[in-house]
């Protein structure tokens, strides 16, 4: 499995990266090269295994469905680039 | 006296603390004038000196009312991946420089309620993803060590937790926090002649450090001793509720019957990690290990981890996966830094473009395509089930041993560039520690000895979930008898 260079600016664009041309080659080698190198793994036989997501084996924990934090919109918006009267500000979404 | 201060243990500055021979100022201002001597490592990111003589003033007021905590006192270093109320918190990163954290993480509030005063946060791979501490948007890092064959150029300290090691083996703090995702402790201390653990997933919370691979990240430390290392892991371990994968298990004491004697213990020898092309000095010191083991009373096996070959490309699919899911949450609205676009895509994809170093953007877009529409199967299920065959491996190998001695890297630390062009070497870094991750497994790194070049190498500890003491005692049991003692000629005394 080899990436073309559109290939590499469909993975930018899903992974919200603007991307120069020069940059676009640069990872369209990086890519390759370690995608080559994990396509080792095809060769493991894997029939009847399960998938393993995490090794915590744990039981989500429930608790009482209750405030525990909160009323703090300062230390919130502390590090917002930009905030406006209790609120993050970005740009213009909606017409 | 400053060299005196600089050199002692924790366990050491403890005593001494509470006897009222030294102050926690004094030892604080030593370690301060230290990181000041040589701040050309790069070792901080951050230093934060006032903050910590005004802690080293309370320690010591608590120290005379007989109220202090069991590191009270003791200038440490944290790893600048733990949020720290007030402080600067970068993950060595420009999309996060600035960011001033409202909240402390679990472990370094930890840390803080035993008494230990923090010297700053430590420089690190950027968003902790490499292995030389040559990723970092603050610089890299240099290991205070140097050869000693007349090649003078500098070296990498190990990564991603750079500045911790570099900072500890230098003499900069008397111990430090880290992270490991994929050996992100135990590489940089084996490098750099030191000691550091990465606990069983799960026994340090996760909770305000910042996220690299959910599944694989465990905090830990680092100390130039055994005891200093098992001491500061009590502090650090313990559930946490607000992490939800925390182990609500009880913490023992690990610092207990570290005698080095390991009488009955079984301890395994993979096969598997005998690599082609192994440098002969790092299967000495292997050997070396095996040696100083069966001379402590343990009984010696050979055991086979078969998947071991595939551990580094399951983790290429699956840490870079949970990568892209964790730094989507970098997007220059809430927190850091933020380039204007003509859109709200714009400015999101414009501020990552510009805040993400080359090596986050890679594991970004590695991570994003495996686990995109019509190859998820392909690769990241695949992964996820050669991940569930390596766990088992372990399991088997844990029928017939209590624990597993390993080389802790396959090389002594090199110079700065001279793995930059191959990236499949660099991450060959991790080849023995990678699948301790992936288990979720305890693993330690204990120096044993020197190179021909003279520098440290490692031996890696693994041990069962949850059984850091059995490790720490077979650590232990090396730092006995290894008689390694050697520091970096440029700490200066």
């Amino acid at each position: 499995m080899t990436l073309d260079a559109k290939a590499v600016a469909r993975i930018a664009t899903l992974a919200r990266l603007d991307m120069t041309e020069d940059d676009a080659a640069f990872f369209q080698e990086k890519l390759n090269g370690t995608l080559q190198w994990i396509d080792q793994l095809q060769a493991v036989n894997t029939d009847g295994v399960e998938p393993l997501a995490s090794v915590a084996d744990i039981q989500l924990a429930l608790r009482p469905d209750v405030v525990t934090d909160g009323h703090m919109p300062e230390a919130v918006l502390k590090n917002a680039p930009e905030s406006v009267e209790g609120f993050f500000v970005v740009s213009k979404i909606v017409e | 006296m400053s060299a005196e201060l600089l050199n002692l243990t924790i366990t050491e500055a403890t005593a001494k603390l509470t006897k009222g021979d030294i102050t926690s100022r004094e030892l604080t201002s030593a370690h301060i004038a230290q990181m000041e001597k040589l701040r050309h490592l790069n070792a901080y990111i951050t230093e934060t000196p006032e903050r910590a003589l005004a802690q080293a003033d309370e320690s010591d007021k608590k120290i005379r009312a007989k109220t202090g905590g069991s590191l009270e006192g003791i200038p440490l270093g944290m790893k600048d991946l733990y949020c720290t109320k007030d402080v600067q918190t970068t993950a060595a990163s420009n999309i996060l420089r600035g960011f001033i954290p409202q909240y402390e993480s679990t472990v370094s509030q930890k840390l803080k309620d035993a008494g230990s005063v923090s010297l700053g946060k430590l420089n690190l791979d950027e968003f902790a993803m490499g292995s030389a501490n040559t990723t970092s948007a603050f610089g890299n890092v240099i290991n205070p060590w140097k050869r000693n064959n007349g090649d003078d150029r500098d070296l990498v300290p190990g990564g991603s937790s750079g500045g911790s090691s570099s900072a500890v083996s230098a003499h900069m703090c008397m111990g430090a926090t880290g992270t490991d995702t994929g050996g992100s402790i135990r590489q940089p201390a084996a490098f750099t002649g030191i000691v550091g653990i990465k606990p069983t997933y799960g026994r340090c919370s996760r909770w305000g450090i910042v996220a690299f691979a959910s599944s694989l990240d465990q905090a830990g430390p680092f100390a130039r001793t055994v005891d200093d290392c098992a001491l500061l892991m009590r502090e650090m371990s313990g559930y946490d509720a607000k992490d939800s994968t925390s182990a609500n298990i009880p913490v023992p004491d690990f610092t207990a019957g570290l005698d080095g004697n390991l009488k009955g213990l079984r301890v395994g020898i993979p096969r598997e990690y005998r690599m082609d092309g192994m440098p002969a000095e790092i299967d000495a010191s292997w050997q070396k290990g095996i040696d100083l083991l069966r001379d402590a009373g343990a009984e010696i096996i050979d055991v086979s981890l078969p998947h071991t070959e595939y551990a580094l490309p399951v983790y290429y699919i699956i840490a870079p996966a949970e990568a892209s899911s964790n730094l989507a949450r970098y997007d220059g609205v809430r927190y850091g830094l933020r380039v204007d676009g003509k859109d709200l895509n714009e400015t999101y994809s414009k501020s990552r473009a510009a805040g993400f170093g080359k090596e986050v953007k890679k594991r970004i877009m590695i991570g994003t395509y495996v686990l995109s529409a019509g190859y998820y199967d392909a690769y990241y299920t695949k992964a996820q089930k050669i991940r569930r065959l390596i766990l088992k491996d372990f399991t088997d190998a844990y029928q017939q041993c209590d624990v597993l001695l390993t080389p802790a890297t396959p090389s002594a630390a090199f110079a700065i560039g001279e793995n930059e062009n191959d990236p499949i070497k660099m991450y060959l870094n991790d080849v023995f520690t990678v699948t301790v991750n992936l288990a979720g497994l305890p693993g330690m790194s204990v120096p044993v000895g020197l190179s021909s070049n003279g520098l440290p190498l490692g031996l890696q500890i693994i041990g069962r979930a949850f059984d850091e003491h059995t490790v720490f005692k077979v650590g232990k049991a090396i730092e006995m008898r290894s008689g390694f003692n050697a520091k970096p000629k440029l700490i200066g005394f």
